[in-house]
């Protein structure tokens, strides 16, 4: 998939992507010429098309985690299907979770909870955050795209 | 209006970056499946042959021979293969590198929905309500590929995957990993199932997939009693199979109630038994100058 500038004949670049959560996805694409932008408005079944691949439109924000798919797609799955190994030793504090945070996290279904979990610790301590607030989550959400999370 | 260039011309990448992600996706099953020396797909075209029977005797026999075994049950809707081996759904360890296969008794490494659905679940997928199936493959062979690519299978003589009844999961199969799979074919007797099957042969050869032997399961009823043997089926497909298939037929395996009794209680000591043989002829295949 390719978007061209007509105007001034140039392939425009990936800017951002959004995902408003009601299913249906947004890509921004910039003219590097002109820096006219374009939105591609997908509906939620040409949204759930490419998610079927295990792909994300104009790239991945963060590496593909172990099952991601299954993990955040499958219905029916058991609650303790899977344990998350504890995080390597980096040197560095974990984050904490307010209780906020934590109580919003608890409402993820466990099946994809460690996943989702990690993904933002991840993010907190990529970032120099402390303590993981439901403001980070959004933050986090926002930045890396994370429908349903 | 003047005239636009083609997706050809514009020769910048693609800017949606679907393309090497996909690529990536292979990339990451290639580099898994590298300390795997061999994988081979169990498949019928028909239901209610035995594959999974066959494919969990098969592994305990392999792994009692001496083989690091695993087991892909492959059959992502109809899963038996993890219970036949008498794995236990437990907390699967989810690490950065990938998520630890259950090591069954007897040693084989296996990786099930069975594993992952609730009991009873049917396998289901979180999507919009309409047009189902226009991605439900799609979703399908990401499972299959997260079951090849983010599973710790470690080195492995053999990795079996347990394929449901037809033909397109060896398809999907095929176009995931790196190198072809080797096939061995399950059969029942019957003409039935002769026509059915042969139909997986065919399309195992259509994909130049080399096939390594055919079983044929189900050859006679054994008396629980008396050992002896009867007629079950009536039916050569076993034979037929294989020489259409130009491969030997690795074995026949009588159904014997004692061994159905063993495996539905867990044990697959009589089931590894049962298979030994073909076991044996399957390595001699496999591991030939």
């Amino acid at each position: 998939m390719k978007f061209l500038c007509v105007e001034c004949d140039r392939q425009m670049g990936f800017a951002e992507r959004e995902l408003p959560g009601d299913g249906t996805l947004a890509a921004v694409f910039t003219c590097p010429a002109c820096n006219r932008q374009v939105a591609m408005l997908t509906n939620p079944m040409e949204t759930q098309l490419v998610a079927s691949l295990g792909v994300k439109i104009g790239g991945r924000t963060l590496p593909e985690q172990p099952m991601e798919l299954v993990r955040s797609v499958m219905q029916g799955g058991r609650e303790d299907a899977f344990a998350e190994a504890p995080a390597p030793a980096t040197g560095k504090a974990h984050p904490t979770w307010d209780a906020p945070a934590r109580e919003r996290l608890e409402r993820v279904p466990a099946f994809v909870r460690g996943m989702v979990q990690r993904i933002y610790a991840d993010y907190a301590a990529e970032h120099g955050i402390a303590v993981i607030t439901p403001d980070v989550m959004d933050q986090a959400r926002h930045e890396l795209g994370l429908e349903g999370m | 209006m003047k005239r636009l260039r083609t997706y050809h011309e514009v020769t910048g990448d693609d800017r949606s970056d679907l393309g090497s992600q996909v690529a990536a996706q292979h990339a990451r099953v290639a580099l898994r499946l590298a300390g795997v020396r061999r994988v081979v797909a169990v498949m019928s075209g028909k239901g209610g042959v035995g594959k999974s029977f066959v494919t969990a005797g098969l592994a305990a026999a392999l792994s009692r021979a001496g083989r690091a075994t695993g087991v892909l049950d492959g059959d992502l809707h109809g899963p038996t293969a993890a219970r036949m081996l008498g794995a236990v759904p437990g907390r699967l360890e989810v690490g950065e590198d990938g998520v630890s296969p259950v090591v069954a008794p007897g040693g084989v490494r296996l990786m099930s929905s069975d594993l992952l659905l609730a009991e009873g679940a049917p396998l289901r997928w979180r999507e919009p309500d309409r047009f189902r199936h226009v991605w439900r493959g799609a979703l399908e062979s990401g499972m299959l590929r997260e079951f090849l690519a983010d599973v710790r299978w470690g080195a492995l003589d053999v990795l079996l995957v347990d394929l449901p009844p037809g033909t397109d999961r060896l398809d999907a199969l095929v176009e995931l990993l790196p190198r072809p799979p080797g096939v061995v074919v399950v059969t029942i007797p019957s003409e039935a199932s002769f026509r059915s099957v042969r139909r997986a042969v065919a399309a195992a050869r259509e994909a130049s997939l080399p096939v390594h032997g055919v079983i044929e399961n189900m050859a006679g009823y054994r008396c629980a009693g008396c050992s002896v043997e009867g007629p079950l089926f009536h039916g050569d497909a076993g034979e037929r199979l294989a020489r259409e298939a130009g491969a030997p037929l690795l074995a026949r395996i009588p159904f014997d109630p004692r061994v159905q009794a063993a495996v539905d209680a867990g044990g697959l000591d009589a089931a590894a038994t049962a298979l030994s043989g073909a076991a044996g002829a399957l390595l001699a295949r496999l591991e030939r100058p």
